[in-house]
């Protein structure tokens, strides 16, 4: 179908990470610089190397806790000389910054793009609880294409959303809450393993059954937590990553389509994007599900992981409730070892980038306590709704 | 709490304010004969811009839907429920909405609903309600 696959001509080469604070007494842009400069620092290049800048979902000129810190700011910042750079929310999901790099990289563009996602939450709803409400996308009347069909029936959170795709999910495939509840469980038991994560005490099946219902099915302890923190990765052309102090980790095949309206209502239901992405990205690679040693799936609502892994081909599609029964298959010495960081479930919504982050480390065997067996190839999927994309990374 | 309003323009002004005259209506192409939803001066399937609002029966089945508990802003009334709602004109023509007028752990998948609007200023919300 396609006659080059342009994201085998890039890698990363080098990660980083702020502190995760709930709240973090950094500004965002002290925050964003921690984790842009450590990535630089780890690809081994300095601030005249970097030649492109890429952020999802950018920041969308109102400082936005949902994303204060975009390209234009972080370029004056660290006074960066680009070819080009780019940030805004319309792409296929926070793996879009990765995405968008990659492309102006295969395309001559440049040669090292700095990719970030800066968050500050946390921090924002100390003062105001109703920060992240849909309603505060548009000011006064709903002007906006997709949302006024959303918010004068008060829609006010995604999760109101993601639960009715669980819903369906509950009823078509009989999937259960004591099932759902394994991906909170998991992600909590690996953040104990993560000095990082913003909720590491021990979680059973009973704290989460008697977690507060938020919007059914979902409750609080499906519902990833906010925090403030900055991410960001390198990407380098892979000829460039290979001189670098790191294995270069390739990027052997993206995913991003969306052959469904954007909508949240007028898509699939159970399945939403997650079929035509992961389809797209299977079709790139020889890799087979069954080759990868970790998976980082978006956790940002528990049931999106359980429609990632069915999507993925870790389970038949309407078997993800079978499969993390009893949380075997996903835990660290599972079939398939999920959020090791603890996910954004208990490590805290990074939002995106640091499924990639942590994926990165375990590849690179620096995962500390957390690690796991040594493996050479992951995969990243990040997103929810209309929303999605996903990366499956390889360490050469 | 003071509910998000829709900002009325040409294209979806026939959706928002058709409770006025008790109407729910949806956009149809005279091209290909089908339904869709949201409005929009083009049909996105065939590509005809031979669209126009249409009334329809205003009667459905709840698809999806989720009680919410959460008071998202001080003065919210909780629990309300969100539902999809998908209308019997055509398989896969949905839209959110609130299921009214009866207790909200008794909303179940297949409910079969119907339209009744609620005006606040010059928008008539379209809600659903159980079908007799
Ligand atoms: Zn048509």
């Amino acid at each position: 179908m396609f006659d080059r696959l342009f994201e085998k001509d890039v890698a990363i080469s080098g990660i980083g990470q702020s502190e995760v604070g709930r709240p973090s007494s950094l500004s965002a842009m002290k925050l964003t610089l921690d984790a842009t400069l450590e990535a630089i620092a780890d690809a081994g290049l300095t601030r005249d190397d970097i030649d492109g800048v890429a952020c999802w979902p950018g920041d969308n000129n109102n400082g936005d806790a949902f994303s204060p810190v975009g390209p234009n700011a972080l370029i004056s910042t660290l006074g960066l000389k680009v070819n080009w750079f780019g940030g805004g929310y319309e792409g296929p999901g926070p793996l879009a910054g990765l995405i968008n790099g990659a492309m102006a990289i295969a395309t001559g563009l440049c040669k090292h793009v700095l990719v970030f996602r800066t968050i500050t939450e946390a921090s924002r709803r100390q003062t105001d609880k109703t920060a992240s409400a849909l309603s505060n996308k548009t000011v006064g009347r709903d002007n906006s294409f997709f949302w006024q069909w959303y918010t004068p029936f008060n829609v006010l959170s995604g999760v109101n959303l993601m639960a009715m795709y669980a819903q369906r999910h509950f009823h078509d495939y009989g999937t259960r809450p004591e099932q759902l509840a394994q991906i909170a469980m998991t992600c909590r038991a690996n953040a104990a393993l993560n000095p990082k994560a913003v909720y590491r005490a021990p979680m059973g099946l009973d704290d989460y059954m008697a977690s507060r219902m938020i919007s059914t099915p979902l409750r609080m302890l499906d519902c990833d937590v906010h925090c403030d923190a900055s991410t960001a990765i390198v990407l380098s052309r892979i000829d460039a990553a290979r001189g670098g102090p790191n294995a270069p980790i390739r990027l052997e095949a993206i995913g991003a389509a969306l052959h469904q309206p954007w909508s949240w209502d007028q898509i699939d239901l159970t399945a939403m994007v997650t079929g035509e992405v992961a389809r797209m990205m299977w079709s790139r690679t020889d890799l087979k599900p069954s080759d990868l040693g970790s998976a980082q799936l978006y956790d940002g609502f528990s049931i999106l992981t359980i429609i990632w892994l069915e999507a993925l081909g870790f389970c038949p599609v309407g078997e993800g409730g079978d499969f993390i029964e009893g949380g075997r298959n996903i835990a660290r010495d599972g079939l398939i070892p999920i959020n090791t960081n603890g996910g954004q479930l208990s490590g805290g919504r990074t939002h995106g980038l640091g499924y990639v982050h942590e994926a990165c480390n375990q590849l690179w065997g620096r995962a500390g306590e957390r690690q796991l067996k040594p493996h050479h190839a992951s995969v990243v999927a990040a997103g929810g709704g209309p929303l999605g994309g996903s990366i499956l990374l390889v360490r050469e | 709490m003071a509910r998000k309003l829709p900002a009325l323009n040409p294209d979806n002004i026939a959706f928002w304010q058709g409770g006025e005259t008790g109407s729910l209506n949806i956009h149809h192409c005279s091209g290909c004969r089908r339904y869709f939803h949201p409005p929009a001066p083009i049909c996105p399937h065939c590509l005809s811009q031979n669209v126009a609002p249409r009334p329809v029966s205003g009667r459905g089945k709840v698809i999806s839907y989720t009680i919410n508990h959460q008071r998202w802003q001080a003065t919210l009334e909780v629990p309300y429920v969100v539902a999809i709602v998908e209308l019997k004109e055509q398989t896969g023509l949905r839209l959110v909405s609130n299921i009214v007028g009866m207790p909200a752990d008794e909303v179940r998948i297949d409910l079969p609903v119907k339209v009744t609007f609620s005006q606040i200023e010059d928008v008539w919300l379209p809600f659903f309600e159980k079908e007799a």
